[in-house]
């Protein structure tokens, strides 16, 4: 297990351990956007800048940056914090109204933005590109139903053509991992609304209660996991009532 | 027929000097893209039909680029039994008196800038009626060259396997793959000191050796010929003009790290390159030198062309590899290293074209002679296409460690129609400039990196006092916001902010503390960002601050443009002693801001004026002066 020193204390982690959560491991909360623990490590936010002192000198991004014996940490070096300050700058300055974004800047002492105020059409504009929603919906989901779009500053995410995507199959993973809110959800009556990619899915109804309770789509797994046919069609609800009464009887 | 032993590629070079000096005169038009773009190709059917209809038998080639492009377009003449001679800024009209005089049995004189001089010929040297014409290599465009990467190019036909056999290729190949084992090619490669052509400048025969280690159950060698930076045509050039130098590299290359395929990843924008580089695959397949158990070693060695979309960030390995891979062309953060699980996952090499072109030199003359050329821990020479305000524009090949004042005032002529040089950008679009104060510094990786700069893949821009240095940071940074590719915060959200802060400078909008903030987003971008493109992309905004600080002073607190180039910050006059009232500038105004008499002096209406220079530029008497 190596051994290494964080802000002058020694930690020690299972190697193959992220910096940034051995960082974690030494109670220091840095900002981070980008990184999952369920996903690869990306890089992207660069937020989580630290400053490896020794035995060489690097300002590194924290989440993708294994561990190594003997490394000498420091997470407040004033160029780490530069960095880090910096990056919260110009999210400020991307998405001014992100409460997550201020929250984070205030917690590294930034209060104010020096960049320009983006124009009113993007005034509103939460999504920070960490690329979660991307990820998730194509290395855990499978489905790919979202991707980057534009490049540079023109890059955005969406559904292909910003059309609604057949291939979304209305999971919700992408909403439950946005950090700062940009991927709204909404289900209203028998239909499930991906606002941000212009998607909406039919959702089946539970022939026990009649509540709409799942997406269409995810038929699918039912062919991958045969074993849950005969709880597939009603809700969580009555299917534990159905459950309990079927143990109940048995007795 | 097939290439197996030494006595078949014999053949094939006799077969290939035949061509290059036939008993026929032998006219080679430069027909890269630069040559077309002059209009090679009409210059190329003129003398074609001419020596139709004169009935003069001779052998009508299309080369690349030599490398002069400022003289484009250029014919190389042999004429047998009166030598050969460099034909420059060649018209249709003057193809045919070409033809008019070949006929007659003589070299004309019109157009000629140079006698080519051709080692173990009974050419004569200098035609003796040519005396005043100086050789090629006593042209100070030409004199300090040094030519090994760019060996080849313009004197072959980049489409004839014989011809570059005839210039000693694929001795290297049959060497490498018959005498060498791997470790031994590795260790050639090594002991030369090649460092990665690309910009990184990382040691070659060091990334061959950890890829040639690294466990995998395929390897793979990819050329990276990606490359897009404004004003830089380096491996286009040598795509189009020696095709088969590259494939030789490459085939020696896979051959050491234990590869079968290999790809040469090109931008789509690159049409003749890429059909060049097709068709050199395709001869080389057919005389199986490539394909299965190439030269009867046993090995077998694939190439195929992949073309990209012409994205700048995918001349970035990691970028490149996500982009064949089908995905979207942006960088991951490295390690592990290509070398190590790169194309599928596997140990891959991607180098650039001019590192692999330099291989097969290397192989055949040795590690010692490679090491000996440039300067200690530089070794071997460097292509860049000097462009920009220098009086000799083109593709230079320089031993590393020449000065950049040997480079811009001894090879580039100096500054264009006698203006004094500023600086120099080098690099392309993630260099730096350098001010002309230090022109004495060498030009080799780590003196450029001390200035600021870097060595890049080989762009190297002039600029004179004409040009405005914040006006060229400006420049510099659209281009990378654009081909940034968005990933990263610093390099997205910092290219864009800089950008901002800089036309707020050149629109005289800039605010005291605006120059600090600008200097500390570059640091903060070059500082964090996660790949090359934006860990270098501020460079010309800290070069230019470090060493033109003045001219941001001026634009900042004097809302004053030295350089006279930003629009916002000039007014144009026209003097009354010296206009004629032509009345030329006031047809040509785009806006009617000129008003004036016939013979009068003209006047221009500040208040409509764009400030677009039309009338400077044509004003016959120069009577139109920028007011800075």
């Amino acid at each position: 297990m190596p051994t290494l020193t964080i802000n002058g204390t020694p930690v020690s982690v299972p190697q193959g351990t992220l910096l940034l959560k051995a960082v974690e491991e030494a109670g220091i909360t840095l900002p981070t956007l980008c990184h999952h623990d369920a996903l690869a490590p990306y890089g992207a936010c660069r937020l989580c800048m630290v400053m490896i002192a020794a035995p060489y000198r690097a300002l590194v991004a924290s989440c993708t940056c294994p561990v190594e014996e003997g490394l000498v940490v420091e997470t407040h070096a004033p160029e780490a914090l530069q960095a880090r300050r910096m990056a919260l700058e110009a999210l400020m300055s991307r998405c001014p109204r992100s409460d997550v974004i201020r929250g984070m800047a205030e917690r590294e002492g930034v209060v104010a933005s020096r960049f320009a105020m983006p124009p009113a059409e993007k005034a509103d504009e939460l999504c920070v590109l960490c690329g979660l929603c991307v990820r998730v919906c194509r290395d855990l989901i499978g489905a790919a139903a979202i991707g980057f779009m534009g490049r540079g500053s023109e890059r955005r995410v969406g559904a292909p053509f910003d059309l609604h995507s057949d291939a979304c199959i209305g999971c919700g993973a992408c909403a439950e991992v946005c950090p700062t809110g940009a991927i709204q959800m909404e289900d209203r009556g028998n239909h499930r609304i991906l606002h941000a990619w212009n998607t909406r899915i039919t959702l089946s109804a539970c022939p026990e209660c009649g509540r709409f309770f799942t997406p269409e789509p995810t038929g699918f797994l039912k062919e991958m996991f045969p074993e849950i046919e005969a709880c597939w069609d009603v809700c969580p609800e009555c299917r534990r009532q159905k459950t309990s009464r079927q143990w109940l009887s048995a007795g | 027929m097939t290439i197996r032993t030494h006595a078949d590629l014999e053949r094939l070079r006799e077969e290939g000097m035949s061509l290059l000096r036939p008993e026929r005169p032998r006219i080679c038009v430069g027909m890269a893209t630069c040559g077309l773009a002059a209009g090679a190709g009409a210059i190329f059917e003129a003398i074609g039909e001419a020596a139709d209809a004169s009935g003069l038998d001779l052998s009508l080639v299309s080369t690349g680029c030599i490398g002069y492009c400022q003289q484009e377009p250029v014919v190389d003449v042999r004429m047998p039994g009166l030598g050969r001679v460099l034909y420059a800024r060649m018209t249709p009209e003057a193809g045919q008196r070409l033809i008019a005089a070949l006929s007659a049995g003589e070299l004309p004189g019109d157009h000629a800038v140079a006698a080519i001089p051709e080692a173990g010929s009974n050419l004569p040297e200098s035609p003796d009626f040519l005396s005043h014409i100086p050789l090629i290599t006593d042209l100070p465009f030409y004199a300090k060259q040094h030519k090994i990467i760019l060996r080849n190019s313009g004197l072959i036909d980049p489409q004839s396997i014989e011809e570059y056999a005839a210039m000693g290729g694929y001795q290297s190949l049959l060497q490498a793959l018959l005498q060498l084992s791997t470790h031994e090619v590795i260790d050639e490669i090594t002991r030369s000191g090649l460092r990665g052509r690309g910009g990184g400048g990382f040691p070659t025969g060091k990334k061959w050796e950890a890829c040639s280690r690294a466990a995998g159950t395929a390897r793979y060698i990819i050329c990276n010929a990606d490359e897009g930076d404004p004003g830089a045509y380096m491996d286009r050039t040598i795509l189009e003009s020696d095709p088969f130098a590259v494939i030789e590299g490459m085939t020696i290359g896979g051959y050491a790290i234990g590869a079968s395929q290999g790809y040469v990843y090109v931008r789509n924008e690159y049409p003749l390159a890429i059909e060049q580089i097709q068709h050199a695959i395709e001869r080389s397949e057919t005389l199986g030198l490539l394909g299965e158990d190439i030269l009867g070693s046993g090995f077998s060695f694939s190439i195929d062309v992949v073309r990209g979309a012409g994205a700048f960030v995918c001349g970035e390995e990691t970028a490149l590899i996500a982009s064949m891979e089908g995905g979207l062309g942006e960088p991951r953060p490295r390690p592990p290293y290509p070398a190590v699980k790169g194309l599928w996952g596997q140990p891959t090499i991607i180098n650039n074209v001019k590192t692999l072109a330099s291989v097969s030199a290397i192989v055949a003359e040795g590690a010692d002679w490679y090491a000996g050329i440039g300067t200690e821990g530089n070794a071997g020479t460097v292509v860049f296409s000097l462009v920009g305000k220098v009086a000799n524009t083109g593709l230079v090949e320089a031993p590393l460690g020449l000065t950049l004042a040997e480079m811009i005032h001894g090879i580039g002529g100096g500054g264009l129609d006698g203006r004094r040089v500023k600086a120099v950008q080098t690099g392309g679009p993630s260099g730096g400039c350098i001010p002309a104060g230090l022109f004495h510094l060498l030009i080799d990786y780590s003196s450029l990196s001390q200035a600021g700069s870097i060595m890049g893949s080989g762009g190297m821009v002039v600029m004179d006092e004409e040009t405005c240095m914040v006006d060229v940071a400006r420049y510099f940074l659209r281009f990378t916001m654009a081909e940034s590719c968005g990933k990263c915060t610093p390099c997205r959200e910092g290219t864009r902010h800089m950008v901002e802060i800089l036309t707020r400078i050149i629109e005289g909008k800039a605010e005291p503390g605006d120059l600090a903030l600008l200097e500390e987003v570059a640091l903060w971008v070059k500082g964090a960002s996660l790949c090359g493109l934006g860990q270098t992309a501020p460079n010309p905004v800290l070069s230019t601050l470090r060493y033109f600080r003045d001219e941001y002073d001026a634009h900042v607190n004097e809302k004053r443009c030295p350089a006279g180039v930003c629009r916002a910050l000039i007014q144009l006059a026209i003097s009354p002693e010296r206009c004629t009232g032509c009345g030329l500038c006031l047809r040509e105004c785009p806006v009617g801001a000129i008003r004036g008499e016939k013979k009068q002096p003209h006047f221009i209406d500040a208040a409509l004026c764009t400030r677009c220079r039309t009338c400077y530029d044509i004003c016959p008497e120069g009577a139109v002066e920028i007011v800075r």
